[in-house]
């Protein structure tokens, strides 16, 4: 099976999904060539020289330079039109989700998103707010698959070399219909989150705002940094530069302790690297536990201020 | 401003999820359903651009079996003109391609100026339909938008980007724009709204009127996921869950 894998720019390295990305689609087997857009497109492809890959075919052309939906769609449709690939792969990204769509449309071809794993039946991707898997199946020959954040591992990327070529694309000005601006942070914070050893995690069952301090208190009796789950943060109650998750930041540290966070996919993808996962929730049948290794079922409001003293009593003993 | 706005049906989130005896889907006669939380941040926003603007229609369209008609319902209560109905024979649609060209055949001699639709749905998630129906009728495209503004013939929109990062763009109307959840407060229907929704039109469009016969992509079988990491489960009073937090921080852990 001939596969192609679109790369992205992450602010000009290669975005770790797009190495999974590789990883999974070595794993699926066949040829596997890379595709690198835009002003970065060498340097993306110089990162993955080492791989074993047929070829990373660069585009570089001032409409693509920077990202746009119009214009990458396009790129893809060309390059997959001139070769005869029959998947393309792409990690499961923000920008992923932006365009791939696009081409689907385009050509006719399914896009089947966030794959977790495959086998001889099929695709297996969480449904129903990660509750059930399904697998899914294609009846065509030529489709475009996104796999899941963490699905595959770049430690599995099979190491070799490749050289980088570059293609002519032929887009016009009519062809990219946005004006796009550059990206901008907004309130970047001071809390290191990514190489914190310990995280305590908040989510919905926290309840309200006043609960928020005491979660503080058990973070300074621990050591912990504090994050939230989107929830938390779209109700104002914590600083948004502490989400973790899809659209927040990605942690592994040595212990997650999550507290009312129930466990939807969104989050989890941002957090399922950790090490120890304790999580305290009243429902029983929360996500949260079945990716944890520790599973209080109870009440936090409860067992926090319990908590907080009896690590006080520890520490001074 | 005419301005459709996709609208799914889907199980809530506390509604018990059996599975159907082929394995196929969940036992859709113990499912309690809702309006796809997503859609609702695109309904109000269709209705926020409405206000502003001055003029305009909002449109629901929903694809589905009878049972959809009820989420149109409370979205015309909210304040939608008027909706319309993609009749679906099977329980549940799960091509994507096939979805998106029902809509688009439907909505294409609307001429709407813009199509909202939420980021993704809670029951199978693909999160393409609102991509695929814009290039299908060459309309331009934006996902994961949180704030939109619109000018003259363009919409200037606010995307989400990955870890905190965001991004302005403007496109030329007309646009498919799919809302991140969040971006608003979606408002309740008031009395009058809930009374007025019973006089407003639906179309009901056939099944055999939108839909393609082929099929690209299939769900075979749904199964419970299987847990390969065991967990320890933690029950009983406060005092007892707190000694045994404190042992695993201390000697499995070992953070203390």
């Amino acid at each position: 099976m001939d596969i192609l894998v679109v790369l992205e720019d992450n602010h000009g390295s290669l975005h770790r999904m797009s190495k999974e990305a590789v990883a999974g689609a070595q794993k699926m087997g066949g040829t596997v060539t890379a595709l690198a857009i835009g002003g970065n497109a060498e340097a993306l492809a110089g990162e993955l020289s080492d791989i074993d890959l047929t070829e990373v075919i660069t585009v570089n052309h001032r409409l693509v330079s920077s990202y746009n939906a119009d214009g990458y769609s396009e790129v893809v449709k060309q390059v997959i039109e001139s070769e005869s690939y029959l998947s393309i792969v792409a990690g499961h990204t923000y920008q992923t989700r932006d365009y791939m769509p696009r081409l689907s449309a385009k050509r006719g071809i399914p896009f089947i998103p966030d794959i977790i794993s495959f086998d001889a039946d099929g695709f297996v991707k969480q449904v129903l707010n990660a509750k059930l898997n399904a697998i899914v199946s294609t009846s065509v020959e030529t489709f475009i698959l996104s796999f899941q954040s963490a699905a595959f591992s770049d430690e599995d990327l099979i190491p070799g070399s490749c050289a980088s070529r570059p293609f002519e694309v032929n887009l016009d000005a009519s062809m990219v219909r946005s004006e796009t601006e550059e990206p901008f942070q907004e309130d970047a914070g001071d809390v290191d989150l990514e190489s914190a050893e310990l995280i305590i995690s908040i989510g919905r069952g926290i309840e309200k705002e006043e609960n928020i301090p005491m979660v503080f208190e058990l973070a300074e009796a621990l050591g912990a940094e504090v994050s939230a789950s989107r929830p938390v943060v779209d109700s104002g109650w914590i600083e948004s530069f502490r989400q973790v998750g899809s659209s927040g930041q990605t942690v592994a540290p040595k212990l997650y302790f999550s507290l009312g966070i129930s466990g939807a996919i969104q989050h989890v993808v941002g957090m399922k690297g950790s090490k120890n996962i304790l999580s305290i929730n009243k429902d029983p049948d929360a996500p949260i536990f079945e990716i944890g290794d520790y599973a209080v079922v109870g009440d936090l409001l409860e067992i926090i201020p319990k908590l907080i003293e009896a690590l006080q009593t520890e520490k001074n003993s | 401003m005419k301005i459709a706005v996709l609208i799914k049906q889907v199980p809530g989130s506390e509604s018990p999820l059996p599975l159907n005896s082929t394995q196929t889907w969940v036992d859709e006669a113990q499912v309690t359903y809702t309006m796809n939380p997503p859609d609702n941040y695109a309904l109000e926003e269709a209705l926020l651009i409405k206000e502003k603007v001055g003029d305009g229609e909002v449109v629901l369209v929903s694809l589905g079996p009878e049972r959809v008609k009820k989420v149109i319902r409370e979205g015309l209560a909210k304040g939608a003109d008027r909706g319309i109905h993609l009749e679906e024979d099977s329980q549940i649609e799960t091509d994507p391609l096939s979805i998106a060209r029902s809509f688009a055949s439907v909505l294409q001699d609307e001429n709407f100026d813009l199509i909202l639709t939420g980021l993704q749905s809670d029951d199978t998630g693909m999160g393409q339909t609102g991509v695929l129906i814009g290039e299908f009728l060459e309309m331009t495209t934006a996902t994961l938008v949180v704030e939109t503004k619109i000018l003259n013939g363009q919409i200037r929109i606010k995307r989400e980007l990955e870890s905190g990062w965001f991004q302005w763009v403007k496109l030329p109307l007309p646009s498919s724009i799919s809302i991140q959840s969040g971006l608003n407060t979606p408002r309740y229907p008031s009395l009058k709204g809930i009374m007025g929704a019973k006089k407003k039109e639906i179309r009901v469009i056939s099944a055999s009127e939108h839909q393609s016969a082929t099929r690209a992509q299939a769900i075979d079988q749904v199964f419970v996921p299987q847990t390969t990491k065991k967990t320890e489960v933690i029950e009983g009073n406060a005092d007892t869950v707190v000694a045994r937090i404190v042992e695993i921080l201390k000697y499995d852990v070992k953070v203390l």
